[in-house]
């Protein structure tokens, strides 16, 4: 069944996707997936505008936001990993953010329930910076920061 | 159809954790080739991943997040067997969807 | 709180930077590393070589499966771990990447430049199947300690001249591997250089290649290593699958004798 389903997506003949997604129970997650790419939010400058694009305003610093496998010092740029990590109750999105990068937004990730608020991931940045991690919880904005150091490695290895 | 990805499902006590890798260039449009010719913005924009159906993690990306992207996180629920299926759609309209049993 | 207030409230609850100490430096750049490993992008390489590896291709419709190692036909299992060896076929000492060309070149129908048309890709564009098989072949020897063999006189002689090529100052740097490779606690900017006359620094060194180097997103192969450091060097190129190449390749693989084998990995 689902090998026909990954034929049925690859060529995207016959059945409608519609459809094909009522029947592979994906009808819930429709929303979801309707959900457009917010090209606002990431074409911001600063904390505030990014959050202006995202719909909420005004975030209280927390230190329920842990930054976690996120090393200070990253050898290469290119690809940094960042773990995010909420302890605050109901989670419903977490938000990376690099202060010095051309734009803010890396990344937000909604999280629903039962999904724990913890993330990881790689991002790219362009040199020495803040990174911002902005929660949101229960309708409001929570932020911590971490600064990490970029360094070019050299030659080898 | 984009290119395969790598997805890491395992259950452990009442939780199952994902791991995924991506092919994906992840191009910022900024990048500049030895011509001096600008590589155009190509990134994977927005990601579904569903347990059973059910939405376990949606995300959206811009140009910073690293090439051959890697994510993982975890959800209560899932048993050996289950499918985590992982969708993603790029800038380009490009899609790639892999599926992967709980193990 | 407005945001600009907020961000200059933020930068005071930063936690402060460590003192900038080689010691705290290397730990830090330890932490990066140890985090990049769960999840590495060369397992895309090593999926796709194996899928190489087992696809009909070629003029003659064959897959690589009746491609011997060194350990039979077939044996893809611990075959990494004792290359290069020499092969009677060829009347020749190969290295993996030459070895892989000779059975897309017998096997499969190729020929020699169209087998190593790509040896070092680029991006999607411009893939390196031998970059993933390379990939899929030494995740095999994942866990297998390090067993090259000088029994073949032209084993020995690879391993003479690799030895010779080690020391040899050149190019317009007058370097010499040595130069950068042959002494403790040599770096070049925050890059630690590892000591490849010692057992435990050749040892180190050849077990963690090939690797998904993050700073070109790319799987890079113990080739596309010498290769880049003879242009370091400014020695003049590196051709890919050359007896100088593959006699380099002995030396450093000999001497990487008794450690075990655990690539590909990822680095820098």
């Amino acid at each position: 069944m689902n090998d026909g389903r990954r034929t049925f997506l690859k060529s995207g003949g016959g059945v409608t996707l519609l459809t094909l997604l009522a029947a592979a129970g994906w009808l819930d997650a429709e929303e979801a997936l309707a959900q457009t790419w917010n090209k606002a939010a990431f074409d911001t400058h600063s904390l505030g505008d990014t959050l202006h694009a995202l719909g909420g305003n005004e975030p209280a610093q927390s230190r329920d936001i842990e930054f976690v496998q996120t090393p200070e010092i990253a050898e290469n740029g290119a690809v940094v990993p960042v773990g995010v990590a909420s302890k605050i109750p109901k989670t419903e999105s977490i938000a990376i953010l690099i202060e010095k990068n051309p734009n803010m937004l890396a990344a937000v990730f909604d999280v629903p329930a039962g999904t724990d608020p913890v993330i990881s991931t790689r991002v790219k940045m362009a040199q020495t910076s803040n990174i911002y991690a902005l929660v949101k919880a229960d309708g409001r904005y929570y932020v911590a920061a971490k600064e990490v150091k970029v360094t070019l490695g050299g030659c080898g290895g | 159809m984009g290119e395969p990805m790598k997805i890491r499902a395992t259950l452990t006590g009442d939780t199952t954790e994902v791991k995924v890798l991506m092919t994906h260039a992840m191009e910022t449009g900024q990048r500049k080739d030895a011509q001096g010719q600008t590589s155009p913005a190509w990134l994977i924009q927005t990601i579904l991943v569903t347990w059973n159906g059910k939405s376990v993690l949606s995300a959206q990306w811009g140009p910073a997040v690293a090439k051959n992207p890697f994510l993982s996180f975890r959800f209560k629920g899932g048993a050996k067997g289950d499918k985590i299926v992982v969708r993603w759609i790029d800038s380009r309209g490009d899609q790639r969807t892999d599926e992967a049993s709980i193990a | 709180m407005k945001p600009s207030t907020l961000l200059a409230a933020l930068a005071g609850i930063v936690v402060a930077p460590l003192v900038w100490a080689q010691g705290s430096t290397s730990d830090e750049i330890a932490k990066y590393r140890a985090a990049l490993q769960d999840g590495n992008p060369a397992e895309l390489w090593e999926a796709r070589g194996e899928d190489l590896w087992k696809q009909k291709r070629g003029p003659k419709q064959v897959s690589l499966e009746r491609c011997d190692l060194g350990r039979g036909a077939g044996v893809v299992k611990g075959a990494y771990a004792e290359l290069p060896r020499y092969f009677a076929d060829a009347d020749r000492v190969m290295d993996l990447e030459t070895r892989l060309v000779w059975c897309m070149v017998q096997l499969q129908g190729f020929t020699e430049a169209e087998a190593k048309k790509t040896p070092f890709g680029s991006g999607s564009d411009r893939k390196s199947d031998l970059e993933a098989l390379t990939a899929y072949v030494t995740s095999e020897s994942r866990g297998v300690k390090m067993n090259v063999a000088l029994t073949h006189p032209k084993e020995l002689e690879a391993y003479r001249v690799g030895e010779k090529l080690f020391y040899y100052r050149g190019g317009t740097h007058d370097f010499a591997c040595a130069t950068c490779h042959g002494e403790d606690g040599k770096r070049i900017r925050l890059q630690d250089l590892p000591n490849l006359m010692t057992a435990e620094g050749a040892q180190k060194a050849y077990t963690s290649w090939p690797a998904y180097r993050v700073s070109q997103g790319e799987l890079r192969t113990f080739e596309w290593r010498l290769y880049d450091c003879f242009r370091q060097q400014r020695f003049p190129e590196l051709i890919f699958g050359s007896d100088g190449a593959i006699a380099l390749t002995m030396y450093l693989a000999r001497n990487a004798n008794g450690a075990v084998y655990d690539a590909p990995a990822i680095k820098r």
